[in-house]
């Protein structure tokens, strides 16, 4: 038994840390929304790309880094950090895995960073990064398919968070390289986009927390920073509670799926829907402890509250993670295959 | 991460439910805070310390296991599971214990320790005061020093004393020193509750148990041997400790997690399922599956030496925090799904009364959040 992140796992995160806080500052973040230069953050994604972020989970005969879920969580919760609006989970997690199974002649150029990739699991909902990107790989049927961007039909949406690149698609069912199949494999590309999204959810909440705390020491009212009333001091050490529980959960998904434990559908729910929440809760906090700036968009906090309430919906929301527990735990009968998409 | 057991660790972990599926009461023990189930409880206790299971963590010499503290875990684990009593020792073995170990003197743990594995000696804890709760600072009773007889005369009152009535012997905190105010001044005193000027006066907690006690000191001695950590180091000695009442060691993840696991039986046993209530009963469950990863990640960095001092004491309000709400919670959803059983009187209704104690004792969940706020957010204080 040792609950704590491996070093070299560590290594890694702490690698794209640094890369993150030097390149990707909130101005970056907002190049990526309507009317910035999304060049700017896909400069950043192929630095990070040469860290090998995007080969994580590629086997190392195929060209990657051959880590395991147990390395993605600590990554991908520096990632959520940044606020990059890049296609994290759908290349890392998701994508690149699946094209290296494949053998896709297409995965060196993901793996680089030239080329965006993005990926869904849900047959209907918008996807993430569409309007973005050059390959789209997509849940049709019980089958999960590669497709070019010319294959497929985008409608770009307005998204709560400017910079995810919504878009509905309609794709083809017999287009595309088909890359999984199967209630088995379709599990292991759930789980991990599910795990992925709650990691960036941990490291969302750790930033709107950061800024919070930094702002309530400075800003003073009354003669004295509101950061030493107790309301404050205790809404906030409510947001640290909830954070501080999800991270463990988070983890534990990680190394569950790693090691291919019996439990870990069960532990990869608990993940989103404890990061899902507590990301949330900071959110609502968060903008509550800011006070107006808190309400506009000038000030960096919305760019991170926005993503927030974007990710907790992606992947299944908390609601639908609790009916798969429910389903897991035998407390009802149905809900399994549908919630799992 | 490494989330296995070791093979000692998983042989240890079949040890202790064998022995506990032989030999756990059945049916359960009354309440322990009851005079009479506390005389039942106290057969318990022996019977535990004859088997070698009444403190597995502690070195055998003091009547202990010298269990690892990971095996401690999965004891706490299985005591739990196989539905085992209370432990009405819990104040001596759990809360003076660690403190005996950090500060006591060789002469004192020798001669105390032993005894409190035996459950020869049962302690309750002396800190509470009509005029300090929360404000445990404001201390009033107080201790002179009498150097004719080598030691203390002690008087003053104590009060919401867990089992003050039923057990032996209280530590305590006292104030030795009148010039100095608030958490200066203060001394951690060990003392029987059969010493001469000691009265003791039981009253009913909120479920009705006579599970709290005042005690009255009148010119009381306390020789010099019983001070606990040196004069005027009582603050510090109490405060260093205060992580084993709020964090792990009093409230380990195994008693939350049998009443999650409570809590899905009851839940499948309903005739109509979980019903309109299903939501919280997955909810319960995983929070406290969450409150077991904390502490898994807390054990590691307490093993590696990587917690310590002040950030670690800190560290325990946030388990506070989350055990005491979550405690809350799995009972109020139990009661929902009874419905209208929810008021005959049965172990959750009496739970459920003894689980809203939880965000008052041990420093109120006020006061804990005042602690994250300041000393791991970094807040300023007023």
């Amino acid at each position: 038994m040792r609950f704590a992140v491996a070093e070299d796992h560590a290594a890694l995160a702490a690698a794209a840390a640094a890369l993150l806080a030097k390149e990707a500052g909130p101005e970056l973040v907002r190049s990526g929304w309507p009317g910035g230069s999304p060049d700017r953050v896909e400069a950043v994604w192929r630095r990070l790309a040469g860290l090998g972020l995007p080969a994580l989970l590629v086997p190392e005969q195929a060209g990657g880094l051959g880590l395991d879920e147990d390395a993605l969580t600590p990554l991908l919760t520096e990632l959520g950090r940044s606020g990059l609006p890049v296609p994290a989970v759908e290349t890392i997690a998701v994508g690149a895995p699946l094209l290296a199974a494949a053998d896709s002649p297409l995965l060196d150029r993901v793996m680089s960073g030239e080329t965006v990739l993005t990926a869904s699991h849900h047959p209907s909902a918008p996807v993430p990064f569409a309007a973005r990107a050059e390959l789209l790989v997509l849940r049709v049927g019980e089958q999960v398919r590669l497709y070019e961007r010319g294959e497929v039909v985008l409608e770009p949406l307005g998204s709560v968070d400017g910079s995810r690149a919504l878009a509905r698609v309609a794709a083809p069912p017999g287009g595309g390289v088909l890359l999984a199949e199967g209630p088995r494999q379709l599990a292991v590309v759930w789980g991990r986009g599910v795990l992925g999204t709650a990691a960036l959810l941990l490291g969302l909440g750790e930033r709107m927390l950061d800024l919070t705390v930094a702002h309530v020491r400075e800003r003073r009212q009354f003669g004295a920073p509101v950061g030493s009333f107790q309301a404050v001091q205790h809404s906030l050490a409510d947001a640290l509670v909830a954070l501080r529980f999800a991270a463990p959960a988070v983890l534990a998904a990680g190394w569950a799926q790693s090691t291919g434990q019996p439990d870990a559908v069960l532990r990869t729910s608990m993940a989103k829907v404890l990061a899902s929440d507590a990301a949330r809760r900071v959110a609502r906090t968060a903008i509550q402890c800011h006070g107006a700036i808190g309400c506009t968009t000038e000030y960096e906090l919305h760019l991170y509250a926005k993503r927030t309430w974007a990710l907790a919906a992606d992947w299944g929301d908390p609601d639908r993670h609790r009916r798969l527990i429910a389903a897991e735990l035998g407390l009802s009968e149905e809900g399994t295959a549908n919630d799992r998409t | 991460m490494d989330l296995s057991w070791s093979p000692e660790e998983q042989a240890f972990r079949r040890e202790a439910r064998a022995w506990l599926r032989a030999n756990v009461p059945d049916p359960p023990l009354p309440s322990g805070d009851t005079r009479a189930g506390f005389a039942a409880h106290l057969e318990w206790e022996r019977t535990l310390y004859r088997a070698g299971w009444a403190a597995v963590s502690w070195p055998r010499e003091f009547g202990g296991r010298d269990a690892t503290l990971w095996q401690w875990l999965l004891f706490e684990e299985e005591y739990y599971r196989a539905g085992a009593p209370q432990r009405i020792s819990q104040n001596g073995i759990f809360l003076l214990a660690p403190a005996l170990f950090r500060f006591g003197t060789p002469e004192q743990q020798r001669r105390l320790l032993p005894r409190m594995a035996a459950a020869q000696d049962l302690w309750a804890q002396g800190w509470s005061e009509p005029g300090a709760g929360s404000d445990l600072a404001a201390i009033r009773s107080r201790a002179v020093h009498d150097e004719a007889s080598h030691g203390w005369r002690l008087t003053g009152q104590k009060t919401w004393t867990s089992r003050g009535a039923f057990c032996t012997h209280v530590f305590g905190l006292f104030r030795t020193d009148p010039e100095v105010e608030r958490h200066r001044g203060l001394s951690y005193f060990l003392l029987p509750l059969d010493a001469p000027g000691v009265t003791v006066r039981g009253f009913p907690r909120l479920d009705g148990d006579e599970g709290f006690a005042d005690i009255f000191l009148d010119d009381v001695f306390v020789p010099d041997r019983d001070v606990l950590g040196g004069v005027g180091q009582g603050w510090s000695v109490a405060m260093a400790t205060t992580g084993s009442e709020r964090g792990l060691t009093l409230r380990s993840p195994g008693r939350f997690l049998h009443a999650a696991d409570r809590l899905l039986e009851l839940a499948r046993a309903r005739p109509d399922g979980p019903g309109g209530h299903r939501d919280r009963v997955v909810q319960s469950w995983i929070e406290a599956q969450a409150y077991q990863l904390f502490t898994l990640g807390q054990v590691t960095g307490l093993v590696e030496g990587l917690a310590e001092g002040r950030q670690a004491g800190a560290e325990s309000s946030l388990n506070k925090l989350y055990w005491s709400e979550l405690d809350i919670r799995l009972h109020e959803t139990a009661l929902d799904l009874l419905g209208s059983e929810a008021e005959v009187e049965g172990p959750w209704s009496k739970g459920y009364q003894f689980a809203l104690s939880g965000p008052v004792y041990a420093g109120t969940n006020e006061i804990q959040r005042t602690i994250v706020a300041e000393r791991l957010l970094g807040l300023p204080r007023r």
